[in-house]
């Protein structure tokens, strides 16, 4: 309000000196040009600062890949491993698990993996969804609210888990305990659960007959 | 302003203040000439309770940062030294992490007040909205001082609640690294995290509640006949059922912090972890990334809004709705000035459907707070359920129901006091 009559007043005191009209479209025009450099200036002055939240330098060269022996696992043995802080299981399986684990899609809400985040390798790879069939690996984080699930591999055989009872016709996996999403031993999830997609295969490469590499998709060639 | 000459007559201290600062009129301008309706009941205590539960978790917080290190190295350690070899340590931490969940209770029967009475109806919306805005930056500051003691809790908390960022398409993924700074909970998220808690959003709380507090003292205090008392003035121009705020409100306000101190000592010296609700079990154990507690259940006063996110299940293979469902019910809340569209204001001139849908709606508030502290086994996911469709029927059916309803005539003053 108060500059309005500064600005009235200095109109008039403008007019009683003979000076000129004062040309409103040119002071518009300084107006908007003068707001739209600051804003500009405003933008490239927030890069820095919503760029720092994005992880440093320290915590990418963290996330590099982790190679693992898993040769001393024996069948239905699992391995957690830490991958840029999150854990990765491994699963050995025996050849009976892997056969029969074509055996239940009809509970399976995905069983093609045509939904999930998992690199095309392991889409390819059918029912065992992995490398190699014998060692499974995936990020034990479960899909819904990324809780890390609990291994329930023993098939048919309802016992406790959680305080849940997995019932008669349990095929043996994964569930997790925090909203009671299941999960074969392929990590793929059932239907109707929270958690809407299988679990997250990392890329992951074989350097040695066990020694998994997770984080990459192929060995790099010695130099 | 009629304040004037006494105060530029005055010769002492107040008046060489007066003179460079408008202290006197700014006292009697909000305080001893502010006229408040004279029927405040009971419900009327939690706004100046809230306040000083900010004064508490202000004082408080500045100290716990004097001993506390937010880095996840430390962050435990630094709180277990707090509580054991800090002089008082103990009873700082614990008026602190009391006075979070003490803010919520006051926050939450505030809320209810202004549903009671109509304080969020025209000319009162911006107040309101602010509210809403002091209620939403109120969750951000109890969720990010929730993860600072770094106990196992603290991390799988923040884990489930910034994956639920994750869940949005397209942008998710970048959005959630860049919020943690790290591709998984670290010591970046956790020292940005305090960084946010003891900086950033206490300096937008104080804003807005300053922003509560003028547009209250410009628009006056509702009151519980829901009439406006500005519409009968004395000679003077001061409304007829209006007392200053001071002596006669400060002194009443009193009484409430005094019932208020008696309950919130009894809490902090007996049952400071108020049996695993106000501090949970598991964040006495550090922060596991490989360790999942057997059940992740927020702090309660998160737990009504959990409950509905995990009520809507994945659709589509997303479960995006179920976080929209959530963000949702707080939305919902600015717009209840507008939803409202009954003639009167006050529950004591409402008719009966709003009185019913009205204890409803906290009747469904408090299940689904209960429903969120339970695994999602047995009755709890079905109960959820019917309590979100029962929390939303409430605000999405008000244009509706709040216009058939049958109301009582308004009286011209208020009632109950001579």
């Amino acid at each position: 309000m108060s500059s309005d009559r500064v600005d009235h007043e200095s109109r008039e005191s403008f007019a009683a000196n003979g000076a000129e009209e004062v040309d409103h479209s040119r002071r518009r025009l300084l107006t908007a040009a003068t707001a739209g450099v600051g804003a500009v200036g405003v933008v490239f002055a927030a890069v820095p600062f919503i760029s720092s939240w994005q992880p440093s330098v320290r915590a990418k060269a963290l996330g590099a890949p982790v190679s693992v022996d898993a040769s001393k696992l024996e069948d239905g043995q699992m391995l957690k491993v830490v991958w840029r802080g999150q854990p990765v299981f491994v699963v050995r399986r025996s050849k009976a698990v892997i056969d029969a684990l074509g055996g239940h899609n009809d509970i399976l809400a995905d069983p093609n993996s045509d939904d999930s985040q998992q690199p095309a390798y392991i889409k390819d790879a059918g029912p065992a969804r992995a490398r190699n069939p014998e060692y499974w690996v995936g990020l034990a984080v479960c899909t819904h609210l990324g809780c890390s699930p609990l291994s329930a591999f023993e098939p048919n055989n309802a016992f406790q888990v959680a305080g849940t009872d997995l019932g008669q016709n349990w095929p043996g996996g994964f569930y997790c305990p925090c909203h009671g999403s299941k999960y074969d031993i392929s990590g793929r999830v059932f239907k109707s659960m929270p958690a809407p997609k299988n679990l997250t295969v990392p890329s992951y490469t074989f350097s040695g007959d066990a020694r998994i590499v997770i984080g990459e998709d192929e060995v790099p060639k010695p130099a | 302003m009629a304040a004037a000459p006494e105060s530029t007559g005055s010769n002492g201290l107040i008046g060489w203040i007066d003179k460079r600062f408008p202290l006197t009129a700014l006292w009697r301008s909000q305080v001893s000439e502010y006229y408040a309706p004279k029927n405040f009941n009971f419900w009327y205590y939690f706004g100046s309770l809230a306040l000083l539960i900010l004064v508490n978790q202000l004082v408080t917080g500045i100290f716990l940062t004097m001993n506390y290190k937010p880095s996840s190295a430390e962050a435990f350690a630094s709180i277990e030294y707090i509580m054991r070899d800090v002089n008082w340590g103990w009873l700082i931490r614990y008026m602190h992490s009391t006075g979070a969940s003490a803010f919520f209770i006051v926050i939450y029967l505030h809320m209810f007040r202004a549903l009671l009475y109509g304080s969020h109806r025209k000319p009162r919306e911006l107040l309101w909205i602010f509210g809403c805005l002091i209620f939403l930056t109120l969750m951000a500051e109890g969720f990010m001082g929730y993860v600072l003691p770094w106990g196992n809790m603290s991390f799988w908390g923040a884990q489930v609640i910034t994956s639920l960022f994750g869940s949005l398409p397209v942008v998710g993924g970048t959005l959630v690294d860049w919020i943690r700074g790290d591709y998984v909970i670290a010591d970046a998220t956790l020292n940005r995290f305090f960084a946010l808690h003891v900086a950033a959003i206490p300096l937008a709380l104080i804003f807005l509640v300053v922003a509560h507090l003028m547009a209250l003292h410009e628009v006056g205090s509702n009151n519980p006949d829901g009439i406006e008392i500005h519409e009968h003035n004395d000679s003077k121009g001061h409304p007829l059922d209006g007392i200053p705020f001071h002596p006669y409100y400060t002194v009443k306000d009193l009484v409430g912090v005094m019932g208020f101190l008696v309950i919130f000592a009894g809490v902090i010296f007996f049952a400071p972890t108020f049996g695993g609700l106000f501090l949970e079990s598991p964040n006495f154990s550090p922060a596991n990334p490989l360790q999942t507690p057997p059940h992740i259940a927020p702090v309660w006063y998160f737990t009504p809004f959990y409950a509905m996110l995990r009520a809507v299940p994945s659709f589509a293979g997303t479960q995006v709705w179920g976080v929209l469902v959530m963000g949702a019910s707080i939305v919902v809340l600015f717009f209840v000035p507008w939803l409202d569209r009954s003639p009167v204001k006050s529950i004591r001139y409402r008719g009966p459907i709003y009185k019913v849908m009205l204890a409803i709606f906290v009747v469904s508030f408090v299940i689904l707070g209960i429903c969120g502290l339970k695994p999602p086994a047995g009755i709890y996911p079905m109960l959820a359920k019917i309590c979100t469709v029962l929390y939303f029927a409430f605000f999405l059916l008000m244009p509706w129901y709040t216009r058939i309803d049958r109301v009582k005539p308004v009286p011209e003053r208020v009632t109950g006091h001579d």
